[in-house]
């Protein structure tokens, strides 16, 4: 990582991150991108540099989250991983190939990696929630047999039952219209699923409801998950690895345990960080000697149960 | 067009209300115009105009650009179908006059004339101002019971959310090429049906948002024009009463010019 | 003191489309709201909440019960504005909240409406502007700022109507961390002033600092007391299918392994000030 704005603390470099995913079985990424650097308007008075130098990569299977707030250069990140931007310079691989490579080559990868925009169930349009699903699909240009079977796939991972796939989708709950959205890219059977703040504006039961349909596709289909969110409580509790975008850099990247040794910089950069890593700095902030990189509850309790010698106090 | 270039020049800073009767009579006195000598005085007012607005004659030009083959249209059709006794030549049925060519010439300058005068009315002034202004010129028409305050107040809105629905637009479009559709080839007819993915969320989302701001507008004390008042007033400065004579004044001048013949 | 939103035995109920059946929405509630007290109304998505919330300011109508804003019928039309003006309303989405592409002037709606003249409209804009922290930001046009700022310009809309109440329908849904801070703040401030604030929210963290939470179930009020009363029982919330704030959670787990906390502790301060004194 560029170690610039974090002297001395806790140091993570990428290398590190790559060889413990990489752990015996030699993986080859699924993405990667060398240098990514994208300008908007570029030689207009409204030049605007959105990510720069963003070296990443990501392997089958691997639960990622971005993290970064509004502006920070994540959005325009994830639509560069399948084709949506061409980069201003840099390259984007999948696996191993430059996905600008060909005209055709930049198509199929949409199938290859699948977006889920924000607030997704706004693109829903067809009569059905069948015909809304099969809509990747058929633009896959597959044969009817073949959408079928993955309409069904797709409506197993979302949870969604044989007579919803009847309804309007117009006529589905907010928590269900989201699946149904999430299932149309699902059905497509991309390597690589990224999603945008899948969970927002869902409330707590339907937020997990989508997390799991999540994490069956993910084992199911051994795909590498890209999920973008500003909450960092998601992130801790599912990703494997968490990198984090600041004013269009990536700043940070690690474990959750190592990106959380950050949390006070983390904090500074406008980020939510988990009530734990929050409770847990004001507390070294009092001066209660704590170690660094406490991020949910029960690693908190622990430490502080430690503190006072297990059980028992007043 | 309708685009705004803010600036602060005199024209800028007039009131809209001076700035769209200003263009209704230059419009009636092109329209008075019949000699070299009146359309003279009418390109004179027009450089005199734009020299004072302080926008760029560039910019008036690029606006015409999608206009160009209206205007080429209206000129090829005085040109060859004018009745003349002085024939140039003729091919088939088209006939070229000196009549033709001076008709063809006339109307070409008055297009352009009117036009630019448009655009510099809409490069000056907010669109906001100018429905503002719009809603003000017509308050008479209240009497017969014709609905200028909803008229405006639907302008103005439709102008706040224009931006909002281009953005949106944008934001279904990349959506639905995430999931593999296609709007850049095919034929004609295939661009067109590409297009359903992307019109029917987004009229859907329209219609919501049309029901959620009614909810806003009414909870914040809306109901229709009546006893309403405005924060910005109108006012017509000493600048906008000059302007409105001088566009007088050259109205009176090519109808002088007109019934004298010249 | 009167109330300034009384609701008694309010039932209601809607017909969808092609259906034969009422759909139940809200099913008698009781619920008084003094002036000058922070009010927090939590529930799930269909719990009614929302419903209720149009219910204050007579955007919907009981269809049985009454509701009365500062002693005022919502169902008599005569009074609407009146009503309208007392309780102003801030809802999720801020774009769909603005009339105009020029910030001075969308604030400026309302009292427009309420015919003010012009000169003290222009007095209450400003003013409003400077509360939410946008008066610089009065000549721009809304869709250049961000979601935060956008909330905020819409929160001015309404406090420049100065109303005695200000209800928040799930305010901060649509924004990132840093304009549900600033949207949170805001609230905060209006409270110390002296307005009353009803905030309709589905998150727990937002209740913590109100003087009162009322919980809504299925059209019903199930909890209704200072927010520490009612997450000081983890179970009883657990057992409605709603949790409880991540600082509550911690005290409790920490509790059932012998510990003895306050389980009020609701706020991140709070929580670490609790632990503090027990464990350093």
């Amino acid at each position: 990582m560029r170690g610039g704005a974090f002297p001395g603390i806790c140091l993570i470099s990428a290398a590190g991150a790559d060889s413990e995913k990489r752990m015996g079985i030699p993986l080859e990424p699924i993405i990667t991108t060398k240098n990514l650097t994208h300008i908007y308007s570029r030689g207009t008075p409204f030049e605007h540099t959105a990510i720069q130098g963003v070296d990443f990569e990501a392997y089958p299977g691997e639960y990622l989250c971005v993290i970064g707030h509004t502006g920070s250069g994540k959005s325009t990140f994830i639509q560069h991983l399948n084709g949506l931007l061409k980069p201003t310079e840099g390259t984007v691989l999948f696996e191993g190939q430059d996905i600008h490579g060909s005209k055709a080559f930049t198509h199929s990868i949409r199938f290859q990696v699948g977006l889920v925009f924000q607030y997704p169930e706004y693109q829903l349009f067809e009569e059905t929630v069948r015909k809304d699903i099969a809509f990747g699909p058929r633009n896959m240009k597959l044969s009817p047999e073949e959408i079928e079977r993955r309409v069904q796939l797709a409506a197993q991972w979302a949870d969604l039952d044989e007579a919803l796939l009847e309804k309007s989708p117009f006529d589905l709950s907010g928590g269900q219209k989201r699946r149904v959205a999430i299932a149309g890219v699902m059905a497509m059977q991309p390597k690589v699923l990224i999603l945008d703040e899948p969970t927002a504006g869902l409330d707590p039961d339907s937020r997990a409801e989508v997390m799991a349909n999540i994490e069956r596709y993910r084992r199911t289909m051994n795909a590498c998950i890209i999920m973008v969110s500003h909450s960092m409580e998601d992130a801790a509790e599912n990703a494997d690895r968490i990198f984090v975008f600041h004013d269009s850099r990536l700043e940070l990247r690690g474990t959750p345990a190592e990106v959380f040794c950050h949390s006070r910089e983390l904090q500074d950069m406008g980020l939510a960080i988990p009530k734990a890593a929050q409770i847990a700095l004001r507390l070294r902030d009092m001066g209660m000697e704590l170690p660094e990189g406490l991020y949910t509850n029960e690693q908190l309790k622990r430490a502080l149960l430690q503190r006072k010698g297990g059980a028992g106090l007043a | 067009m309708g685009q705004y270039f803010p600036g602060d020049s005199v024209i800028h800073r007039m009131d809209p209300r001076t700035k769209i009767l200003g263009l209704v009579i230059y419009i009636v006195a092109l329209f008075t115009a019949k000699s070299y000598a009146s359309y003279g005085l009418m390109l004179l007012v027009l450089a005199l105009v734009i020299r004072l607005s302080t926008l760029r004659l560039k910019m008036l030009l690029k606006g015409m650009k999608p206009l160009l083959l209206v205007i080429i249209f209206t000129a090829f059709l005085n040109l060859f179908f004018t009745e003349g006794e002085h024939v140039v030549f003729q091919v088939w049925k088209l006939r070229l006059t000196i009549e033709g060519v001076r008709t063809a010439g006339f109307m070409l300058a008055r297009l352009v004339m009117l036009i630019m005068g448009s655009f510099l009315m809409t490069y000056t002034t907010p669109p906001m101002a100018l429905t503002d202004g719009m809603e003000r010129l017509l308050n008479p028409l209240k009497k017969i019971k014709f609905p200028v305050h909803e008229f405006a107040m639907m302008m103005s809105i439709a102008l706040r959310f224009i931006p909002t629905l281009v953005e949106e637009t944008d934001k279904i479009m990349s959506a639905q090429k995430a999931r593999g559709a296609d709007f850049e080839t095919g034929s004609l007819m295939q661009r067109g049906k590409a297009l359903i993915p992307v019109l029917v969320p987004l009229f859907i989302s329209a219609f919501r948002r049309a029901d959620e701001l009614a909810v806003a507008m009414e909870s914040r004390c809306y109901h229709g024009g009546q006893g309403r008042t405005r924060m910005n007033v109108l006012v017509m400065q000493r600048r906008d009463k000059l302007g409105l004579l001088f566009c007088l004044l050259v109205l009176a001048a090519t109808i002088a010019l007109a019934v004298f013949g010249l | 003191m009167t109330n300034i939103i009384e609701t008694q035995d309010l039932t209601y109920s809607y017909q969808p489309e092609e259906a034969e059946e009422q759909i139940p929405v809200l099913k008698g509630l009781n619920l008084a709201i003094k002036p000058g007290t922070f009010v927090a109304v939590l529930g799930h998505n269909g719990s009614g909440k929302s419903t209720l919330a149009k219910q204050f300011n007579g955007i919907l109508l009981p269809t049985g019960g009454k509701v009365y804003v500062d002693g005022r019928d919502t169902a008599d039309d005569r009074l609407l504005i009146e009503i309208r003006r007392r309780v102003g309303m801030v809802f999720q989405n801020p774009d769909n909240q603005m009339v105009s592409n020029i910030v001075e002037e969308d604030v400026a709606f309302a009292p427009e409406n309420l015919g003010y003249p012009s000169e003290e409209i222009r007095i209450r804009v400003d003013e409003a502007l400077r509360v939410v922290g946008m008066y610089e930001y009065r000549t721009h046009a809304p869709h250049l700022l961000s979601g935060g700022q956008k909330q905020r310009i819409a929160i001015a809309g309404v406090l420049a109507m100065a109303p005695q109440c200000v209800v928040f329908d799930e305010p901060t849904a649509m924004l990132d961390p840093k304009g549900r801070a600033a949207v949170m703040a805001i609230i905060e401030q209006m409270r110390q002033e002296g307005t009353t604030v009803v905030l309709i929210t589905p998150h727990m963290d937002e209740t913590g600092r109100a003087d009162r939470l009322v919980v809504i179930s299925e059209g019903v009020i199930v909890r209704d007391g200072t927010p520490q009363e009612i997450f000081r029982d983890v179970e009883g919330m657990r057992a409605l299918g709603l949790d409880v704030p991540e600082t509550t959670d911690l005290l409790y787990e920490l509790n059932r392994e012998g510990c003895n906390l306050n389980l009020g502790a609701l706020t991140v301060e709070e929580c670490a000030e609790e632990l503090f004194r027990a464990f350093a």
